[in-house]
């Protein structure tokens, strides 16, 4: 039976974020929260597989209570169980502390049931790091794939897996051995509606809830600010470029706009590069 | 005498360096003449120095010296040819581990992210994603200058300064084209040290089976000396084929903003932006685009920037060399005239 794991992480819904225009400061009211997308489509290929493969799928977050929405939404995606890692000291982690928690739960879920390949998103789009995954997989001596854009094979009996990577310059199709983690591109695979009986089964689920009492323990050391290496030392605000000229075709005509804009280019010593007389 | 090493990772594939790896090298300079004062006092010596993984890849190490590395170490063998991530952070962190560098800096690139979050890990120290402004500046309690790695956050709003004070190396990513490189110079004097290898092929764990579609994603935005973006503003997957005439008439590429790419009028290649690509071309054109932050980001270092927009309010005409407020399709074709017309006249 094939076993997988996904690590999913809330997000605010960033592509619907307001700015506030008097501050220029992130309007966090009233943003919804959403599964980071890229981790829906992790959780989307290893559904696809489960099915295939006739196998189950543990999801599992480290975040604030408000996270089991994003946790109850996976069951309803086809997951069959989730763990939300939940403790105030957790809170303030950077990747490394972050990276620690996710991969002692990992740990201990492997041991009692043994996990065959862990699904991680490529980022999550509030921070944009995308450092999680290989730290985890460094903590647990996986080895990783990044940017997975699709999974040819998953052969449980040598152990193996075929992945396609999306690089900048190719696409790599990559084997390695088993267990392994992936972190994902949303090409890897489609989100599907949810099937009713997992919808029934989502409105019924209470995700498990681990925190620092347990049930498993934690180093101290290693979690929350504590644990990590790096603090937001200072926060300014962006310097202000200046303006340039304007030139309005209505005023003026397309003509001298344009004229205009090439005397400006010849002024900034750009004309040269535009008209293919300096390379 | 104890040194105080600047780490660049020179990242080359199949024998072709990534061209961030220099400007790294140039910004890692500068960080070490703001410590040099600092290190005399304390009988310090101070190194900039890359590092080097391939096979057959000695040219690449000498022509690291010409970018002004003092020194290379340079681990040259058939397991490390093809960039694989477990043979690499390993190697990376003996290294690491022998030389105790002070800072690390690595490409902010697909291959980059992908090495920089497993070394930093293994090391278990800090590290900046994706750095738009580095210096080592005095922080209150520290005894040496430490690395102020400076990176936008919440979508551009806000800048937070991120410092790692106790872990070493104190690690950054940074993005192509956010520094420029330094100029090369073939004179530049510098050792080679050859390393050797830790991992061998059966430890490897990977193995890449082929590599496909090398062509399909040769556009190569963020070295190009023009841009001509387009935005929402073109209203369909037609209009890129009036920028992409520009273009030509330019020696350009065609860039764009997120929509268009989320709507498919577009490959991702060509986003620029926070999510997409940080640009630094001599010449950028933004037609229709209104000039969110998430897209400023990644264009505002471009040397001159032509706005072309039917809003005279758009931001966009916030960081324009020059604003043309006006239809972009009664604009672009009568500009696309204009140079052809001047290239003529100057030949
Ligand atoms: C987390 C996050 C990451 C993001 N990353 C990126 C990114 O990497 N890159 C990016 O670009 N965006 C990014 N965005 C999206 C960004 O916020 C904006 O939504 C986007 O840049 C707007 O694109 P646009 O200017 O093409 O469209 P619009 O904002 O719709 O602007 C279209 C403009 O075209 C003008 N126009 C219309 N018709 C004409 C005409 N005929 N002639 C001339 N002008 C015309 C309009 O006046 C308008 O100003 C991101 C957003 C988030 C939340
Ligand atoms: N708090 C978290 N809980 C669960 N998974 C996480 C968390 N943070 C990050 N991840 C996973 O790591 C991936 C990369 O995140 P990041 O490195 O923050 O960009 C995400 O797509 C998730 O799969």
């Amino acid at each position: 039976m094939f076993h997988a794991l996904v690590a999913i992480k809330q997000v605010p819904d960033t592509t619907n974020i307001r700015i506030d225009p008097e501050t220029g400061n992130l309007v966090r009211e009233g943003v919804p929260a959403i599964m980071n997308p890229y981790d829906a489509h992790a959780l989307a290929a290893a559904v696809e597989w489960k099915r295939k493969l006739d196998g189950r799928v543990t999801v599992i977050s480290m975040g604030p209570p408000s996270f089991t929405t994003t946790i109850r939404e996976a069951v309803e995606l086809g997951a069959d169980r989730g763990i939300l890692v939940s403790d105030r000291k957790f809170a303030g982690a950077d990747t490394l502390a972050t990276s620690y928690v996710l991969a002692e739960v990992i740990k201990a879920i492997h041991k009692e049931d043994p996990i065959d390949l862990c699904f991680f998103g490529k980022q999550a789009i509030d921070g944009d790091t995308a450092q999680v995954g290989p730290g985890v997989a460094v903590r647990l001596d996986f080895p990783i794939v990044t940017y997975a854009i699709g999974l040819r094979t998953i052969d449980l009996d040598n152990e193996t897996v075929i992945v396609e990577r999306k690089t900048e310059q190719w696409t790599e199709v990559v084997e390695t051995s088993l267990p392994a983690l992936l972190t994902c591109e949303k090409e890897i695979a489609e989100i599907p509606f949810a099937s009713l009986p997992d919808l029934i089964k989502a409105l019924r689920y209470d995700p498990e809830i681990w925190t620092l009492e347990g049930p498993i323990a934690f180093d101290a050391n290693h979690i929350g600010v504590r644990g990590s290496a790096t603090i937001v030392y200072q926060m300014g605000t962006p310097p202000l470029p200046e303006a340039g000229e304007k030139i309005n075709t209505r005023e003026t005509s397309v003509v001298e706009a344009i004229d205009f804009t090439l005397r400006k280019a010849e002024e900034a010593g750009v004309l040269g590069a535009m008209l293919g007389s300096d390379r | 005498m104890s040194a105080r090493r600047f780490w660049v990772f020179i990242e080359q594939e199949h024998g072709e360096v990534h061209p961030v790896s220099w400007e790294l090298l140039g910004i890692a300079r500068s960080l070490a003449s703001q410590v040099a004062q600092e290190a005399e006092a304390a009988n310090e010596e101070v190194k900039v120095e890359g590092i080097l993984l391939g096979h057959q890849v000695r040219s690449i190490a000498e022509k690291a010296i010409g970018y002004g590395a003092d020194r290379v170490y340079l681990m040259d063998d058939a397991v490390l040819a093809d960039y694989r991530n477990c043979p690499y952070y390993v190697d990376i962190v003996a290294l690491a581990t022998k030389y105790q560098p002070e800072v690390m800096l690595i490409g902010a690139t697909t291959l980059g992210r992908d090495l920089a979050g497993a070394v930093a890990t293994a090391l278990g120290t800090g590290l900046t994603a994706d750095c738009t402004k580095l210096e080592m500046g005095e922080v209150k309690g520290a005894k040496q200058k430490l690395l102020l790695a400076t990176r936008p956050a919440f979508g551009g709003n806000i800048m937070a300064t991120i410092v790692c004070r106790t872990h070493r190396p104190q690690m950054s990513s940074v993005r192509p084209r956010v520094f420029s490189a330094p100029i090369y110079d073939p004179q530049a004097k510098g050792e080679i040290i050859e390393e050797s290898v830790e991992i061998t092929e059966a430890e490897a764990r990977a193995c890449i089976l082929e590599f496909l579609h090398a062509k399909e994603y040769a556009v190569d935005i963020e070295y190009s000396n023009v841009i001509v973006a387009g935005g929402r503003g073109l209203g369909g997957p037609t209009g890129f084929d009036l920028l992409k005439q520009l273009a030509d008439a330019l020696g350009g590429v065609v860039g764009a903003s997120r929509p268009c790419v989320d709507a498919g009028w577009i490959g991702y290649a060509h986003q620029v932006g926070q999510t997409g690509k940080t640009v630094r071309p001599k010449v950028y054109v933004a037609a229709g685009i209104s000039g969110a932050l998430q897209h400023k980001v990644g264009m505002q270092n471009a040397d001159f920037i032509i706005a072309i927009n039917t809003d005279p309010q758009a931001p966009i005409f916030e960081v324009a060399d020059v604003g043309i407020v006006g239809d972009l399709f009664e604009v672009i074709p009568v500009m696309i005239d204009e140079i052809h017309a001047r290239k003529e006249t100057r030949v």
